[in-house]
Parts: structure tokens; C-alpha cells; sequence
């Protein structure tokens, strides 16, 4: 793979203070209904060097915690109170409050975040190659054959033929093609901390897989930070170390991947988890959570979930719960999580690539 | 038992000339009553539109869709009016597929009222909450005189159902019927439409492009996998799942990413020769997945188009190459 003469930091970067720290991070739009809380009180550090997952359904302020950190929030949300902090080479950026000019810089060569590869992604009327040239140039990086060579470089990376890609204009390509050129653009200015949102959604499975190898060799080989969004937890299954599972603009539980998937506390997170069936593991019955998430203009008191939480008891319906520690690295926010560990006991998980080998699963038709 | 659905070497192509693709190509395939079967395959593979020539909704260019033992363009018009009832379809997008002008009432009791099922007004009601109830829309007084844009995605759903419900059909064509249903509320619809096979003696040919989804669906029923327009393999899903033997069904099994960091890990990779699928326009001569197959024989996939041939463990596979042969997805 070309991977050796792209110019990357290739020392473990894990020693590194966290390249970015969110402090109590709250956003809200503005709306004829009121103030929508899309986001409130994030609190959290990106190891260097870590993928770090956001789950959770439709509507749970995961996109617009991304967009609040390269601040490409519309005109209506503001970002209050919060504070985001960025750290590279010993430098230390307070990132709400850049000039334009500086988040645009800061965008590109620091933190870039990869958008879902919808065409309007695009500039449409721009060839590939005119598009990387603009960004480049827009950095001050005059020398164009050096932004081909890098270019092209790039787009070997993502295993796309520069040929045939290069002079192609947006519509020309495939949506898996045209996700793979969004990332190859976005590592154009050799960012530290890359933010996808939703990388692989609406793409063929196929296309999924390319898309997942392209970003775990980032990960393994590149050490990239990462943050993935995704409201398939599939996705963070297969790239996360760390997984945030986000319910109504909050971070409700918080730890490594097998933490999340095996051992969760939070009942939305089991609930999630219970809800998804996979492919090559055994046949397990599922459960829906019931209701549907709440009015983010008009939050129920107490803990955002109680109305749908079948361990909800009264404290849950006043007072809502902060992130606690309930094993190494590894919180959430519930007053009742160790009845959820309870209840793991008494009906485990039938998770993991061995459980598949003893096949003490279930077998009957869903019903 | 005899077949309830069942079509014969169905073609569809649409456009002209140059610009002719031929999207469905010869499928073939029987649907026992009370079986349920799911379509699978990527993006542009036929499924819809296979499910659409199923539902008498587009007409075939060639082949032939048999309804209780007949060609159903030989159908009198009241046997006519018989399929087109029993067989009924559910859509993607429960957006679009409900009149929003409508209230909830209006849109369950115009066909109650429309096919005779029901007389009178107030009969249509109560027969109109009854199955809002059956879709598990409760309390359906809540919900009756609702428009759609006040319902959730999961709730318009059910709501397409219970309009689907009201000229009692056989055999639905559930067409990527949650695929835009959030997670967390989505095996709740698919439950509620296992009760249907059970309660209403109801057969379903459920289209999903999600492998897992259609696994947990149809658990006792089959899979047909579909690559450009053509059927590569089916069979039972138990079989299908663990031990495929087209190996498009294994590429793409191999591909599906799992919700369990542990099997995301062990799943065995399967290199394509090529990434890209081909156009429609431009298709390969011979079995169609030749051009990106890792086990490509020269001289053999490339010249004629391999049938679909049994499989003594249950099902058809359409690769002469492979189909004896077993591989582990888990590594
Ligand atoms: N521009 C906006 N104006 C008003 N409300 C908004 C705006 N953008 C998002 N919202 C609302 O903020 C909440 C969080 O939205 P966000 O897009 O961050 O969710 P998400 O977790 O990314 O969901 P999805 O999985 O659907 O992408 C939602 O209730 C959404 O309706
Ligand atoms: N009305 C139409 N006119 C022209 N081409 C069509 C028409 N309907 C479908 N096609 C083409 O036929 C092929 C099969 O489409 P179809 O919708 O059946 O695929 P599908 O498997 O349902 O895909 P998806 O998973 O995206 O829904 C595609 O190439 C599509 O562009
Ligand atoms: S705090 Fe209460 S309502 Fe919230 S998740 Fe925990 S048990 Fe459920
Ligand atoms: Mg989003
Ligand atoms: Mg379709």
C-alpha cells in the first residue's frame, strides 16, 4: 500500500495529550417552536490516536456535536456555553473562538470532517482535481504539481485510479467513489483529528467493506484520531476502541467497544444493543425500546429516558443522572445501572465469535 | 401445497436501444402459503422492481406471474380483482405513500368501504380500529383521527399496514418496509408482522438490502440473493446464512459489518478481483459476477450463464465452479 511515502506522523501518537477536550459543551437552534437542545453538557476527551464512535438514534445531536466542533453550525445555533479545546505540537486552541480565517485553516490542516458523500458534498460543476486545487491554493500552497503529486498519492491511498478520477466531475462517480474522494480530499492538508460523519450510510455492502478497511488502515497504520458518527452500530463495532452512546443531546454511556457491546449499563445502550441483529453470529430474539425519543423544545424532567426505560424508578422522573464510573474507564449516566447489570446476569448477551461456536442460542421463530 | 405466488423466467427491461437495460432477467421462483421469503442484494438489482411485477403493479416485458395456478394476464376480472387484493405491497417510504391531506380514518376506511368489505360508515370504523389495533397503533382512538405528518415513521408504517390490512390479503410485498425506521422501534414492526403470518395466515416476500434484517425475518423461511437482476442463489436461510455457496452470497456475507466488535474481527475477507459492480448497460458476458469473481475460470464463467442448479442441502446456486464447495466466514 502507498501508505509509506505519505507523509504522516507515524509515531505513536498515544503518548500525546488529547488532541481535543470538550467541556460541558451545549448547543441549541434556535426554532419558531423554541429552542431546540440538540446538545447538553458533552463532556469528553479524544485520545490521541483513538477512534472514538457516537451512537444512538436519529435526532440524538450526534451530527451537530461534529459540526460544533469544526463550527459549521447554520446561523441559528449557538454553541453556550461550552468550551473545545484543541492541542497539536504543544500549541493549545481554544476553538470557539477563532476568526473565520483561522477556523478555516483549522478545518482543513487540524480537524476535518468528512460529510456523508451525498452529491452536495460537492462543489458539482468542479472536476476532482479542480476541487483539490482550490483547497489547496485557499492554504496557501502554490506549487501545483506537488498538490497533484499529494493528490494522487491520496487517491491510491483509497485505492481509486487517479486516471480515471482525477478529471472526473462529481456525478460522474459512484457514491462509494465519491466517498472515497471526500476522504482522500480531506486528508489533503494532513489533519490530526478526522471527524466522519456517517461514512458508510447508504452505500452497498461492498462498498461499506472498502470503505471499513480504507479507515481501519488509517487507524492501525496512521494512528489517525477518529471520530466516526453513526447510527449504525455496526460501524462502531467494526472501527471503535471507544463508543459514546448519546440519548437526547447527552452522552449517556461511555467505553471501550467491548465495554459497550458486552457489558452495557445504560439501558438505552442494552436496548440498542438487544434491538440489532447481526449476520454471522447466532439467532438471538431482539427487542424494540418502546416510544419514540422525546421533544428536544420540550425535555421531560429527570432522566431524558425514564418515559422509555423499563428500569425507571422515581428519582429517575426528577432528577437526571450524570455520568458515573461503573467499571475502568467506563461511565454512565443512570441511577439504576447496576439493575441492568442484574439483569445481564440473569439474561446474558449471546455475543462474541465464540458464542457462535457453542450454539446455545435460541432458535424459534420471532414472534 | 400448491404455490400461492409463483413467476416464471420474469424479465423486465426498461428503456430503449442503446439505452436498454434489462433489470430483471429471468427469475424464477415459487412462494408456498405461510412461507416467508426474503430478496436480497445490492442496490439496483431488481428487487423492487421483481417485488412491483409480484403485486401486478408493472407489467413484465417476458415470463409469466402465476396466481392460484394461472398466468395472471389470463385472469377473468373477477379473479382478477381477487390477486390484486390478496396480493398487496408496502412501500419504503411511509412518507409518500399516505396522502397527507387524509386523516388516518380516511385512509383505512375509503378502501373498507370501496371493496364492500364493511357497510356503512360506522361498521368501517369500528372495523377501521380494529386494525389500527392489529398493527399495535394504541389506543386507536388516539390515533384515528390523526393526519400522517403528526404520526412518527415507525407509526406511518403501521399505518400502511393496516391499509394493506383492509382488503384482507394473502400475500404481502414488504419492500425495504423498515429501512427507515429508526433502529430502536423497527423489530418491533418486523414482530408485529411475524403476527400477521400467524394470525392472518399472511405470506410475505420481504425485500430488504439488509442481510442481518432479513436473517432475523425470515429465521424459518428462505433467502433469494439477486446480482444484477439475475437470482445467484437461494435456499433456506439457515443454510443460506451459514453456509452459502455462490460466491457473491459469500462476498457479500463476508462484507456485512457486524454489531459485535468480537465477530467484526473474526470475519473472514474475501478479496474481489474488482471493486466496482458493473453497469447495467454494460453487462459481462457469461455469469455476471465474473469480472470481480476470486475463483474466475477462464473459458467457463465468461462464456454462458451458469443456471440455477439444486443443491442437495436445500436451494439453487447458480456457479457450476463452486457450488460443491464449503468456506467459513468466521476466521
Ligand atoms: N438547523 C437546525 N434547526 C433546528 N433544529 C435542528 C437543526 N439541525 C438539527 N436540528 C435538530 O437537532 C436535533 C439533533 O440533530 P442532529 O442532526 O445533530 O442529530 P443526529 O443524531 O445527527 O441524527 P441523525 O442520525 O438523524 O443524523 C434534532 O432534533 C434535529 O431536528
Ligand atoms: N421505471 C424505470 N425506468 C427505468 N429504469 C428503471 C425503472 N425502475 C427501475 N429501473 C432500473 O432497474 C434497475 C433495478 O431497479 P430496482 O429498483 O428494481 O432495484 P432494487 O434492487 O430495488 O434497488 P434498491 O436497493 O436501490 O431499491 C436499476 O438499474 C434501476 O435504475
Ligand atoms: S436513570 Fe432511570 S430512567 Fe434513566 S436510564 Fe437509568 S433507570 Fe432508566
Ligand atoms: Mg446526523
Ligand atoms: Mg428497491
Amino acid at each position: 500500500m502507498a501508505s509509506s511515502n505519505l507523509d504522516w506522523q507515524t509515531d505513536d501518537k498515544r503518548e500525546h495529550p488529547a488532541p481535543l477536550t470538550l467541556e460541558n459543551v451545549h448547543v441549541s437552534y434556535a426554532t419558531r417552536r423554541g429552542k431546540v437542545r440538540a446538545v447538553r453538557g458533552v463532556t469528553v476527551d479524544l485520545h490521541a490516536g483513538e477512534s472514538l464512535a457516537l451512537i444512538g438514534e436519529s435526532g440524538s445531536g450526534k451530527s451537530t456535536l461534529g459540526l460544533a466542533i469544526v463550527r459549521l453550525l447554520p446561523e441559528t445555533a449557538e454553541v453556550v456555553p461550552g468550551v473545545i479545546t484543541y492541542r497539536r505540537d504543544g500549541r493549545e486552541i481554544d476553538v470557539l473562538k477563532l476568526k473565520p480565517n483561522e477556523m478555516r485553516e483549522f478545518r482543513w490542516s487540524d480537524c476535518a470532517m468528512v460529510f456523508q458523500a451525498a452529491l452536495n458534498a460537492f462543489n458539482p460543476v468542479l472536476k476532482v482535481w479542480a476541487q483539490a486545487l482550490d483547497t489547496a491554493k485557499a492554504h496557501g500552497w502554490s506549487d501545483k504539481d506537488a498538490v497533484r503529486k499529494r493528490l494522487v498519492e491520496l487517491l491510491e491511498f483509497v485505492q481509486l485510479d487517479p486516471k480515471r478520477v482525477i478529471d472526473a466531475y462529481p456525478h460522474e462517480l459512484s457514491g462509494g467513489m465519491r466517498q472515497r474522494v471526500l476522504l482522500a480530499l480531506s486528508l489533503l492538508l494532513n489533519p490530526q483529528v478526522l471527524i466522519l460523519d456517517e461514512p458508510t450510510t447508504a452505500l452497498d455492502i461492498i462498498t461499506q467493506r472498502t470503505i471499513i478497511k480504507l479507515l481501519r488502515e488509517l487507524k492501525e497504520d496512521q494512528h489517525f484520531t477518529m471520530i466516526f458518527i453513526s447510527h449504525d452500530l455496526a460501524i462502531a463495532a467494526e472501527l471503535a476502541d471507544r463508543v459514546a452512546t448519546m440519548y437526547a443531546g447527552r452522552i449517556v454511556e461511555l467505553g471501550t467497544s467491548e465495554d459497550i457491546f458486552y457489558r452495557p449499563r445504560h439501558p438505552y445502550t442494552l436496548g440498542l444493543i438487544r434491538a440489532v441483529p447481526t449476520v454471522s453470529g447466532g439467532f438471538e430474539q431482539l427487542f424494540s425500546i418502546p416510544g419514540s425519543p422525546p421533544d428536544l423544545v420540550e425535555l421531560p424532567p429527570g432522566c431524558k429516558f425514564h418515559p422509555r426505560c423499563a428500569f425507571a424508578s422515581e428519582r429517575c422522573k426528577q432528577e437526571e443522572p450524570e455520568l458515573v464510573e461503573v467499571g475502568p474507564n467506563h461511565t454512565a449516566a443512570c441511577w439504576n445501572w447496576i439493575q441492568v447489570e442484574d439483569e445481564l446476569k440473569r439474561n446474558p448477551l449471546h455475543r462474541g465469535a465464540l458464542n457462535v461456536l457453542d450454539t446455545a442460542v435460541v432458535s424459534e421463530e420471532i414472534a | 401445497m400448491a404455490p400461492i405466488i409463483e413467476v416464471r423466467n420474469l424479465t423486465k427491461q426498461f428503456g430503449k436501444g442503446a439505452e436498454m437495460v434489462t433489470a430483471v432477467d429471468s427469475v424464477s421462483f415459487a412462494i408456498e402459503p405461510g412461507e416467508t421469503v426474503c430478496l436480497v442484494g445490492e442496490s439496483g438489482c431488481g428487487k423492487s422492481t421483481t417485488g412491483r411485477m409480484v403485486a401486478g403493479l408493472l407489467e413484465a416485458t417476458s415470463g409469466e406471474v402465476i396466481f392460484e395456478g394461472k398466468n395472471i394476464k389470463q385472469l377473468d376480472s373477477a379473479a382478477f380483482r381477487r390477486y390484486r387484493q390478496t396480493v398487496q405491497i408496502i412501500h419504503q417510504d411511509p412518507y409518500s405513500s399516505l396522502n397527507p391531506t387524509q386523516t388516518i380514518r380516511q385512509i383505512i376506511t375509503a378502501p373498507l368501504l370501496r371493496h364492500n368489505k364493511v357497510k356503512g360508515k360506522s361498521a368501517a370504523e369500528a372495523r377501521a380500529l380494529e386494525l389500527l389495533e392489529v398493527v399495535d397503533l394504541t389506543p386507536a382512538r388516539d390515533v384515528i383521527d390523526k393526519y400522517p405528518h403528526q404520526l412518527s415513521g415507525g407509526q406511518r408504517q403501521r399505518v400502511a399496514v393496516a391499509r394493506a390490512l383492509t382488503v384482507d390479503p394473502k400475500f404481502i410485498v414488504a419492500d425495504e418496509a423498515v429501512s427507515m425506521v429508526d433502529v430502536s422501534i423497527r423489530v418491533s414492526i418486523l414482530t408485529m408482522l411475524a403476527r400477521l403470518k400467524k394470525e392472518f395466515d399472511v405470506t410475505f416476500l420481504f425485500i430488504t438490502h439488509d442481510l442481518a434484517l432479513a436473517k432475523y425475518f425470515a429465521w424459518q423461511g428462505r433467502i433469494t440473493v439477486m446480482y444484477l437482476g439475475r437470482i445467484v442463489e437461494d435456499g433456506p436461510t439457515q443454510r443460506l446464512i451459514t453456509d452459502p455457496r455462490h460466491p457473491y452470497t459469500q462476498a457479500l456475507l463476508s462484507a456485512v459489518p457486524e454489531a459485535d466488535p468480537e465477530l467484526a474481527h473474526h470475519k473472514r475477507e474475501i478479496e474481489l478481483r474488482d471493486a466496482e459492480i458493473p453497469s447495467l448497460l454494460a453487462l459481462p458476458r457469461g455469469c455476471t459476477f465474473h469480472p470481480r469473481c476470486p475463483y474466475f475460470v477462464a473459458g467457463q464463467c465468461d462464456v454462458a450463464v451458469p443456471p440455477l442448479e439444486a443443491l442437495p442441502e436445500g436451494g439453487r446456486v447458480a456457479c457450476p465452479v463452486r457450488m460443491g464447495e464449503r468456506i467459513s466466514l468466521l476466521v
